[in-house]
């Protein structure tokens, strides 16, 4: 089998997907001739022409805007926002609009569009180009929200994502383009190249929004993780020895909270982390749900591990992001609690 | 005035008033109005750059006595210029029933058209089947002149059983991909750009379909509109982009959106759009420019930016008063007159109308109105008899409903 890299699988979904759809499109800013800022759309534009893989004025709403306006005629774009921090000139586009349209016309209207769109920190990228604005997505109803964790999933979820009828916020860990990075930032990453999740199908195959994957099968406590902080806490499980379950949710929204309420009342014990802000961040959400289907099994105190609430700092760095040393604090103090 | 001098003193922030407030004597002596029939008509395929003079005119077709007049004029056949007059005088009919059916608490909300209804009844005389509008929430003329049923509106606006949104939108928010009328949306602006992009798909396909985007002259201030322009002008999209400059953004004057660039259509010279103001009164002449815009877009000659110079008779809403920020005689002395009117008084010159056919066709009207209205308050008002069911608000937020709106519907007990 192939193996890619995540730029490489992400760039084969929309391969696969512009090859079999004709209604598929894919635009964005630097996206068409130079193939995109992390060339995740590299050779797009010469296999399927300018008008359907192109360059767009510096406008993240236009991008959008004219997106749903292309969907309300029944193609399927698959945009790109070059960072996630860049999106919210877009909010209302997508907000008020993508999420409402099938609802507000009554399905007269549908808007089956993709937003790509690299999130996360971990490059020295500053508050402008590591922001994780997951929870601001998943608090619209309309919007299916998806964060893939290594190449083979974010090929799948992403072809799913491009057929999916509704739209899609794709939110891709950019710390995890070219391998599994573990928050040991002082230590050289494993390249997908050697690693078996980058082991991926040449051709078209999907895998399912709103499942979640057990990563890690165990039985002492449960750690609820998703992009990259699902390779920080299998970190954290080495480094404390604790057996820990670790869930990579993949879509946030809709949520796979089956998988979730099965691995917590089976171990009793809940950690929740993420690199996005703590307060009102989506580990609230994932923290209410567990009290409220796992509450009689719950042996200590659900513990959220997340980014700080300060805007992401440039040389603070790894102060800021949630590493396996933090990772593994919580899990003990869970065990002891 | 902008940029006034004050000499050496310390700046000063300039706020645009009009000139007229409640209690003022209405003047509207700064609308420079250029006679009818004096504009040029260029052909379609003109260079934007020669034209750039259009954005500061006003085209008029119908003069003071109520002749068609100069190269915009002749558009329209005897037949179309009757049902062009039926269309509006429905429209108007439709607004003040409906009006008072809200006064009287069948329904929450309704905005009028008083004053604009030759704008969009025109403009749909314009269009083909299949082209696609992005209205506003004032351009009910594109429903009422594309024939969808009166009954089916009054269904949108009483939130009843046989709403079509299934009780879901404002009244008035309505939605029909059939007759090219993509749903309305309450947050300003946004239609525009998505008319650019559904321009911009029927190019990416071949296909001869071409779309309108609709915006009002305050919501030109959004940003979405000037996306929409960039968008527009950048790929060269089938569409034409219209402004309905009727003076007022609730009780805001038109000066504060517009700021310094003289005229709404002169934001599309920046962008190098042919760029047109137009009697938004004279229905020949809305349908003379929409016709010409349509023309170069289905063309391939690219996108065409139009404002409607109208005025806003009634109040924004029901929900607005008026008399609370301008003068309450200001629509009588607004200089471009009643569309009604004006189109009436011309099939008169023509010799194709009378004083005694008009009365006959406004009975006539207003019985459609109200058989249409019998009809859709037998399937019950906002308040009383049939409504759409509460499980209906759980469905079509996705194709498929997730497990959490699942859950939710059993914990509603629906």
């Amino acid at each position: 089998m192939p193996r890619m890299t995540m730029i490489e699988a992400i760039r084969s979904a929309m391969d696969v997907s512009m090859e079999r759809d004709d209604d598929v499109v894919v635009f964005g800013e630097d996206v068409g001739y130079f193939g995109g800022v992390f060339r995740c759309t590299a050779g797009l534009q010469q296999k399927y022409g300018k008008t359907r893989c192109f360059d767009t004025p510096i406008s993240e709403l236009g991008i959008v805007g004219a997106a749903i306006g292309m969907a309300a005629y029944g193609l399927r774009p698959c945009i790109e926002i070059q960072f996630a921090d860049y999106v919210y000139p877009a909010f209302d586009q997508i907000a008020s609009e993508a999420a409402r349209i099938r609802y507000r016309s009554n399905g007269q209207f549908t808007c089956p569009i993709v937003i790509r769109m690299p999130t996360g920190g971990g490059i020295f990228g500053g508050q402008t180009h590591s922001q994780s604005p997951e929870a601001l997505f998943t608090h619209v109803s309309g919007l299916k929200v998806v964060v893939p964790s290594n190449p083979v999933d974010a090929k799948g979820l992403l072809i799913a994502a491009i057929e999916d009828p509704d739209p899609v916020i794709f939110l891709e860990p950019k710390r995890l383009y070219n391998g599994p990075f573990d928050g040991h930032h002082d230590k050289p990453v494993t390249p997908w190249s050697k690693h078996a999740l980058g082991e991926v199908p040449e051709g078209h195959f999907t895998v399912p929004l709103g499942k979640a994957e057990v990563r890690r099968a165990g039985a002492e406590l449960t750690v609820l993780a998703y992009g990259t902080m699902t390779y920080v806490s299998e970190a954290a499980a080495a480094d404390t020895g604790i057996d820990a379950e670790i869930i990579d949710l993949k879509t946030l929204l809709p949520l796979d909270l089956e998988t979730i309420v099965a691995s917590v009342s089976k171990t009793g014990r809940c950690v929740i982390v993420h690199e996005a802000t703590l307060t009102s961040g989506f580990g609230a959400e994932l923290a209410a749900l567990v009290q409220k289907h796992c509450f009689y099994h719950l042996e200590a105190p659900i513990t959220r591990v997340t980014g700080w609430d300060t805007p992401y700092p440039h040389a603070q760095e790894w102060d800021y992001f949630p590493g396996p040393a933090r990772v593994g604090r919580a899990m003990i103090e869970t065990m002891e609690g | 005035m902008a940029g006034s001098s004050t000499g050496n003193g310390p700046l000063q922030l300039h706020v645009p008033e009009p000139s007229v407030r409640p209690g003022d004597q209405p003047d509207f002596s700064s609308v420079k109005i250029p006679q009818a029939g004096t504009v040029e008509r260029p052909p379609v395929d003109v260079d934007p750059r020669d034209i750039r003079d259009l954005a500061f005119s006003i085209i008029r077709v119908l003069n003071r006595k109520g002749e068609a007049v100069g190269p915009w004029a002749g558009s329209l056949t005897d037949e179309e210029l009757r049902d062009g007059l039926r269309d509006m005088m429905t429209l108007r009919a439709f607004d003040a029933r409906m009006q008072t059916a809200q006064r009287q608490g069948k329904t929450s909300f309704y905005m009028q058209h008083m004053g604009e209804e030759a704008v969009s009844c025109a403009f749909r005389k314009a269009m083909e089947p299949g082209d696609m509008n992005f209205p506003t929430y004032r351009q009910a003329g594109l429903l009422i002149a594309g024939g969808y049923p009166m009954v089916d509106m009054m269904n949108q606006i009483y939130s009843n059983e046989a709403d079509p949104l299934k009780g879901r939108q404002l009244p008035i928010m309505y939605s029909s991909k059939e007759h090219g009328f993509f749903s309305i949306s309450g947050n300003l602006g946004t239609q525009f750009i998505q008319a650019v992009g559904w321009a911009m798909a029927s190019a990416i396909k071949r296909d001869t379909r071409i779309a309108a985007g609709w915006i009002g002259d305050g919501s030109t201030a959004e940003s979405d509109f000037h996306a929409a322009l960039v968008f527009a002008s950048t790929y060269q999209a089938p569409v034409v982009l219209n402004i309905v400059n009727n003076q007022w953004a609730i009780s805001t004057f038109q000066g504060i959106a517009r700021g310094g660039s003289g005229t709404f259509a002169a934001r599309g010279l920046g962008f190098g759009l042919p760029s047109l103001r137009v009697d938004g009164n004279d229905y020949l002449a809305v349908h003379a420019v929409a016709k010409w815009a349509v023309e170069r877009a289905r063309r391939n000659l690219g996108p065409t930016l139009v404002e409607y110079v109208t005025y806003r008779v009634g109040a924004h809403s029901t929900s607005d008063d008026p008399s609370a920020y301008r003068a309450k005689t200001e629509s009588d002395a607004w200089p471009l007159g009643d569309p009604v009117i004006r189109l009436k008084n011309h099939l008169i010159v023509k010799g194709l109308w009378s004083d005694e056919r008009h009365k006959q066709a406004e009975a006539e009207v207003m019985d459609s109105v109200i058989a249409a209205q019998k009809e859709a308050e037998s399937h019950g008002t906002l308040h009383s008899g049939g409504k759409p069911s509460t499980r209906d608000m759980f469905e079509g937020v996705y194709e498929t409903m997730p497990p959490h709106l699942r859950r939710q519907r059993q914990e509603a007990g629906v």
